[in-house]
């Protein structure tokens, strides 16, 4: 597993509250960890953070589960170490 | 009661008589103020009435740059916003069937969207601070209520803020931000210095209390709305009109 998936897993898992095991890459923000849409914001708010990049509005909607985050961040991210 | 110690408070409009008073009661509970206007030196001077605990950022609200940085100055600041004021509005009143587009723009520019301006970035701001603790307190007008004639722009840029609150009000309310309006109805202001004589008996007439309200009046409802005590109330108005309309 990568860097950047621990830590995206980790912010994750705190935000929302859920179990780490719970946190596979295929899993849905919404549908299988239980995330609302201001959750989702937040969450994109917190990655942005962590990973010192923006992520824009029309990508954001894409970033649907944690795999989809840590595949943008793996991408776009200034700090992937 | 009401302590607001250690909160950090914007207050736009603040040297209008309702915004300096707004400031001034929240100072007094202890918050650190922003003060934010058109106008440095009168700016300057009202800051310089407080000893401590109070900052100056001038900003035109007609300028959209000017508004989309405002909140990012006060962090810059080493500040935070937890409780957002939006108390500027300015009027241009005119008959609906002469109002020009400029007159309908510019209201609803400084009164509407520059308020949804500043309530995003703040509440953006909030939530990344992750204190639970959040206040915005947009100030109305009873005119967004009952409607006045001359002012279409101006009551409906009052009204829009009002649904505007409630939305705000129902998204974050599960995150410690409380989102209300204040209504106030005739108060002591430049903005009422201007009725003649005939006006000011026609007002008075409808009002139950029979006076024209003062800034503090307001202050006081505001300060209310921002302290921890009011923390189960969002998405609301409270009406500060001494009894003119009880909606």
């Amino acid at each position: 597993m990568s860097d950047v998936a621990d830590r995206v897993k980790k912010i994750v898992v705190e935000h929302l509250g859920v179990e780490a095991d719970k946190v596979s890459d295929g899993a849905s923000f919404i549908d299988d960890l239980g995330a609302d849409s201001l959750d989702t914001v937040e969450l994109v708010m917190a990655f942005e953070e962590e990973f010192g990049c923006e992520i824009p509005d029309d990508a954001a909607e894409h970033i649907l589960t944690v795999g989809d985050a840590v595949k943008f961040l793996e991408k776009n991210s200034s700090d992937t170490k | 009661m009401f302590d607001l110690k250690g909160r950090y408070a914007l207050v736009t409009g603040a040297t209008g008589g309702i915004g300096e008073a707004i400031a001034r009661f929240l100072h007094m509970q202890g918050a650190t103020i922003v003060l934010s206007g058109r106008q440095e030196d009168k700016l300057k001077a009202l800051s310089e009435t407080f000893s401590e605990r109070a900052y100056i950022l001038s900003c035109d609200l007609t300028n959209r740059e000017q508004v989309s940085q405002l909140v990012d100055r006060v962090i810059s600041m080493g500040g935070r916003i937890d409780i957002l004021i939006n108390n500027a509005g300015v009027t241009r009143d005119s008959l609906c069937m002469v109002m020009k587009d400029e007159q309908w723009d510019d209201v609803v520019a400084v009164n509407l969207t520059s308020t949804f301006m500043l309530m995003r970035a703040a509440v953006r701001s909030i939530i990344r601070a992750k204190t639970g603790y959040g206040r915005i307190i947009n100030i109305s007008s009873i005119s967004g209520v009952i409607g006045n004639s001359g002012q279409a722009n101006y009551a409906a840029s009052k009204a829009g803020m009002i649904g505007m609150t409630k939305s705000l009000a129902r998204e974050v309310a599960s995150r410690g931000i409380t989102a209300n309006c204040v209504a106030p109805g005739f108060i002591r202001t430049a903005m009422t210095d201007v009725l003649n004589e005939r006006q000011v008996k026609h007002v008075m007439e409808a009002i139950p209390a029979s006076e024209f309200g003062m800034p503090d009046d307001i202050a006081a409802a505001v300060l209310y709305l921002a302290s921890d005590e009011a923390r189960y109330i969002t998405g609301q108005t409270l009406h500060v009109n001494g009894g003119m309309i009880m909606p």
